[in-house]
């Protein structure tokens, strides 16, 4: 169990960019006690943007993609070239879990290459636990979190579909990664059962034509959607690799041409109007005066509050 | 489909005068007998193999340790704990006249259990040749060289998988032309059944690896060569105590083999479509508990591969009856060397033509068998061939093994001594100090780390850099692998690199850096999630246990599986993953091959619980202390539980070393394993027993259930 100040003390670490701390803070994060749940709620604070006095530095990268697209191999090559650029990084794994015994198998950590002697890489894998959309309900705290600490952070999900708009509320950017000759997310784009990532990466890029045939198929489905801005991209994460280069330019273009303050801000009411609404079901959105009202008393709060005070609002006018 | 039962394998007797007659004119000759024995140092199994050939074995069996099957030297990080395990070390040509020494390779038939590194010990032993002057042309024996089965059951792959196909296509084109006598790849379904598989997945899987070795030799070697590449490639197979059925998938692949020969590669002679095999007896099945039954589901397993002539064996090697305990002393091989002297020499089964010909039940059991392997074929056909399809397959083992572990939990399947007739008496075989196997003296390590520095020092270093500078250089030749005969062969200049004195580290760590590394898929990510009525009631109980624990933790149970070390007998590992997952815990499944230090970085970054170790390759005596230092270091507080084939008398230092509880091929109940599990992490959060401290558990000691056990000598 925690103590008085554990929260606090962790949020301060972060803050100050002791990559040590992170552990135990996922710990209290991803914890559902109540006396953790209040540390949790503090050391939340400590990296909020209220407190930070900006928002945490650190870049949020949501990468989804339906199974064995190579997603793994993928991370494993963008670990490798933002570490020789010295850039720190955590990655937040999230696995569905079994229906049946509710346990999951978090398989990634093997999948992802790293030296367990480099202290700047992080790899947490999480169970996305009963919740739809595939995200584990601390996941968004983590994020924030780290990013505090981390020069980058990954949130990796599973899926097609639900799973990058889940991930959208809380990266910077969201990266959608196919292999070559699948279908689904082609379909699943122009259907709009998919939102528009903002970077698509297409692996395997070394099977030839078929990786250059999906590239164009989804850039020309991009076009007809006035989806200008999504880059498409071919990768090729196994040896020799090709194409890391670029995807990490463009993964710093799209951060640079977003306005991040608004963003994550947006992203933070959002998630907080979920986390309510999960906690308190529909009834207690109606009693709040419905979705827009709820929506109107987040956005006259600070921009910069973390999650559970956002939360914490809604509540306190429930009641 | 035609049905043609009659097989075209006649192996030792052309004459087909026999056919109406009760007796063959004269007695077959018998297979080739082996012992996959080797250990220690080149010197001490160089002796060892002197004995054999003096008691009357006609062949030698080479078992090497996990460095050298992994590429890596005695002196890297890896091979700490692994060196001279579960086999011989050989570093280099210098190892290997030793370990041959006195041995007329001329007139030797050698089988080398080599994979990933294959082309290299085939070099070393080239060259070791060319000293005794015997040209190549005259060397016989065969190299395993499966790389698909690597990935789906043993581990011991250094290359992902194009390169790795490419090594095995150019060692293919190398060894028809110029070693022509050298079965230059062994198909292997061995290993297969001992992950698990049933006799259908071991037949189609292993006639799909087939496809695709020969896919990619004949794009190699182009078609008209293929006739004689066809009839180079043999098998290495498992036959498990069910033998009449075994007896049955043995004639089914030569049916299969026969077939595939002449429609898809237009193969026309019949001694090339002979669908050769060597055999070494079922590992997965023997037992810790009563091990001396062993001996019999060995005699067993023995008539599986030799009964029916149209389907007999070409070579035999027999596993000990200790090998769920620990390593065979050399009595131990002896034994079973006699088993197959007994059987060849004492009794008629030698005199008599096919046994099972005309029989309506054997022809039946090869007709289910071939249903069922044709139409997993097409299944592996359809994801694009066995290198695409290692993921399903090894889902689909992971799967079988399972299947297998909950009938013999549940007592659907008998095994004696096991999970039925437990009542026994003390066994006098294990009375001795040692348990009844045979214990590797620790110092080897250190001296074989002493002798490649110095090996290294004394050698033309200029050479060896040139050597393995034109090593990497013909790694690199794009026109090489698919569809381009006149890409460099990298045999030439492994070869040239063998000559020269470079080591199997270099060897292997120069074509890592051309080729890039890998990780096989583990398979139980896609497995399902168990559902059968019987073990749920049980696991129902316990998922109520783990959710209670889940709320006095806050999180949910996880726990870390992983291998420490170069073993890549991960069956045991995944099951337990598996039955954790279905107990309701979260599950860091780390695979194989992992360092101390890596083991420790997961377990501080997850935040796991708890920590489950497995090991079979003997080293847990070192590798399990240097873990839990490690994770002493990362200050994590988690208590290690150990699964494996650890003998008794480890078991107590094991603990002293901090491990909370130690688990042997025994502990064959993996749920009750998950309750000890449970329990210990549940004592941990009432902060009793801090990390590492021996917590008491269930009744479970000395055993890794039989998902941890199988295999003890590295895999044949």
């Amino acid at each position: 169990m925690s103590a008085d100040d554990e929260g606090a003390a962790l949020g301060a670490r972060l803050r100050a960019h002791d990559l040590s701390a992170a552990p135990a803070a996922l710990n209290l994060l991803e914890s559902t006690a109540p006396a953790d749940r209040a540390q949790a709620a503090a050391l939340l604070h400590e990296v909020s943007p209220t407190a930070l006095g900006h928002e945490p530095p650190g870049q949020l990268i949501g990468v989804t993609g339906p199974p064995g697209a190579g997603k793994s191999t993928l991370l494993s090559a963008l670990v490798h070239a933002w570490r020789a650029h010295q850039r720190t990084v955590a990655v937040l794994a999230v696995d569905p879990s079994s229906r049946r015994s509710g346990g999951s198998l978090l398989g990634d950590r093997a999948r992802i290459e790293f030296d367990p002697a480099d202290r700047g890489v992080l790899i947490r894998s999480t169970a996305a636990g009963q919740r739809l959309g595939g995200l584990a309900h601390a996941t968004r705290g983590a994020a924030a979190a780290l990013a505090a600490a981390f020069d980058v952070v990954v949130i990796e999900t599973v899926g097609v579909g639900q799973a990058e708009t889940d991930v959208a509320d809380v990266a910077d950017t969201v990266v959608v990664v196919v292999q070559p000759g699948s279908g689904d997310v082609l379909q699943f784009l122009k259907a709009g059962i998919m939102e528009t990532p903002d970077v698509l990466v297409v692996t395997k890029a070394d099977l030839g034509q078929i990786a250059l045939r999906t590239q164009r198929d989804l850039a020309a489905a991009l076009r007809s959607l006035g989806a200008r801005d999504t880059r498409v991209l071919s990768v090729c994460a196994v040896h020799p690799p090709s194409g890391i280069d670029e995807l990490v330019a463009a993964l710093e273009e799209h951060r640079a041409s977003l306005d991040l303050p608004a963003r994550r801000a947006a992203a933070r009411r959002a998630s907080a109007l979920t986390d309510f609404t999960i906690e308190h079901g529909e009834r207690a959105l109606r009693a709040l005066g419905g979705r827009a009202a709820a929506q109107a008393l987040l956005a006259a709060q600070d921009p910069g509050m973390e999650v559970p005070a956002l939360v914490d609002t809604l509540e306190r006018s429930l009641a | 489909m035609a049905r043609r039962i009659k097989l075209a394998g006649q192996p030792y007797n052309e004459s087909m005068s026999s056919e109406h007659s009760a007796r063959l004119p004269e007695r077959d000759r018998p297979w080739m007998m082996r012992t996959y024995a080797g250990h220690s140092t080149a010197a001490a199994s160089n002796e060892l193999y002197r004995r054999n050939l003096e008691k009357g074995q006609t062949g030698l069996s080479i078992a090497f340790d996990l460095p050298t099957q992994t590429g890596y030297d005695p002196d890297d990080e890896l091979a700490r704990g692994e060196v001279g395990k579960v086999g011989v070390p050989i570093a280099h040509r210098g190892d290997m006249a030793a370990l041959l020494d006195g041995i007329p390779l001329g007139e030797m038939n050698t089988s080398m259990t080599i994979n990933a590194t294959a082309a290299w010990l085939l070099a070393l032993y080239i060259v070791t040749a060319e000293a005794q002057d015997v040209a190549q042309e005259q060397l016989q024996g065969t190299t395993q060289n499966d790389i698909i089965k690597e990935f789906l059951a043993r581990g011991t792959y250094a290359f992902p998988p194009a390169p790795s196909m490419r090594l095995i296509a150019d060692m293919i084109a190398y060894t028809v032309e110029h070693v022509p006598k050298w079965n230059p790849i062994n198909i292997c379904s061995y290993h297969l059944q001992e992950a698990g598989a049933t006799p259908v997945q071991e037949i189609a899987y292993a006639m799909s690896n087939a496809i695709a070795v020969l896919d990619a030799t004949r794009e190699r070697v182009g078609e008209e060569r293929m006739e004689q590449v066809f009839g180079r490639i043999s098998f290495f197979v498992n036959a498990g105590v069910r033998f009449i059925e075994e007896h049955a998938k043995l004639r089914a692949m030569s049916i299969l083999w026969e077939e595939l020969g002449r429609e898809r590669y237009g193969v026309q002679d019949p001694h090339h479509l002979r669908f050769r095999y060597g055999v070494q007896v079922n590992s997965l099945g023997l037992t810790e508990a009563q091990p001396e039954n062993n001996v019999q589901r060995i005699v067993l397993e023995a008539l599986a591969v030799t009964l029916g002539r149209d389907a007999r064996a070409r070579a035999i090697q027999l596993p000990a009856w200790n090998e769920a305990l620990g390593l065979p002393r050399p009595w131990d091989q002896q034994w079973s060397l006699r088993i197959q002297q007994v059987l060849a020499y004492e009794t008629d089964l030698l005199e008599y033509p096919d046994i099972f010909e005309g029989s309506k039940v054997m022809d039946a059991l090869v007709e289910e068998l071939l249903d069922g392997a044709r139409a997993e074929m097409a299944v592996v056909a359809e994801h694009g061939g066995a290198v695409e399809a290692v993921p399903y397959m090894k889902a689909a083992l992971v799967d079988s093994h399972r299947e297998r572990i909950r009938r013999i939990e549940e007592g659907e399947q008998v095994v004696v001594g096991q999970n039925r007739f437990t009542e026994t008496e003390d066994s006098p075989l294990t009375a001795d100090a040692e348990g009844g196997i045979l214990v590797v003296d620790p110092a080897v390590e250190a001296e074989q780390i002493e002798a490649v520095r110095r090996w290294r020092a004394q050698r033309d270093q200029a050479a060896v850099d040139e050597a393995l500078a034109a090593l990497a250089r013909a790694a690199r030749d794009e026109r090489a692998g698919a569809a381009s005969p006149e890409g460099e062969n990298l045999m030439v200049a492994t070869i040239a690199a063998a000559r020269a004195g470079a080591t199997t580290g270099e060897w292997a760590r120069t074509l890592r850096e051309v080729f890039g590394s890998y990780r096989a898929p583990t398979g139980v990510g896609e497995a399902a999630a168990l559902g059968q009525a019987g073990i749920d009631s049980e696991l129902g109980e316990l998922r109520g246990e783990v959710a209670r624990l889940q709320e006095k933790l806050g999180r949910r149970p996880k726990i870390l599986v992983g291998k420490p070390g170069l073993d890549g007998h991960s069956n045991g590992a995944e099951q337990i993953a598996l039955r954790a997952r279905d107990s309701g815990m979260d599950v860091v499944y780390e695979g194989i091959r992992l360092t101390p230090a890596q083991i420790a970085a997961s377990a501080l970054q997850e935040g796991v619980h708890v920590i489950g170790l497995s090991i079979l390759s003997g080293s847990h005596r070192e590798l399990i202390p240097a873990v839990i230092g490690a994770l002493h270091d990362a200050g994590v507080a988690a208590p290690v539980v150990v699964g494996g084939i650890i003998p008794e008398q480890d078991v107590a230092p094991l603990r002293d070393a901090g491990v909370a509880a130690v688990y042997t091929p025994k502990d064959f109940d993996l749920t009750r394993i998950m309750r000890d599990i449970v329990a210990l992490v549940d004592a941990g959060a009432n902060g009793s027993p801090a990390a590492g401290e021996p917590a008491t558990v269930g009744a479970a000691h000395g055993g890794a259930s039989q998902a941890n056990g199988a295999v003890a000598n590295g895999g044949a």
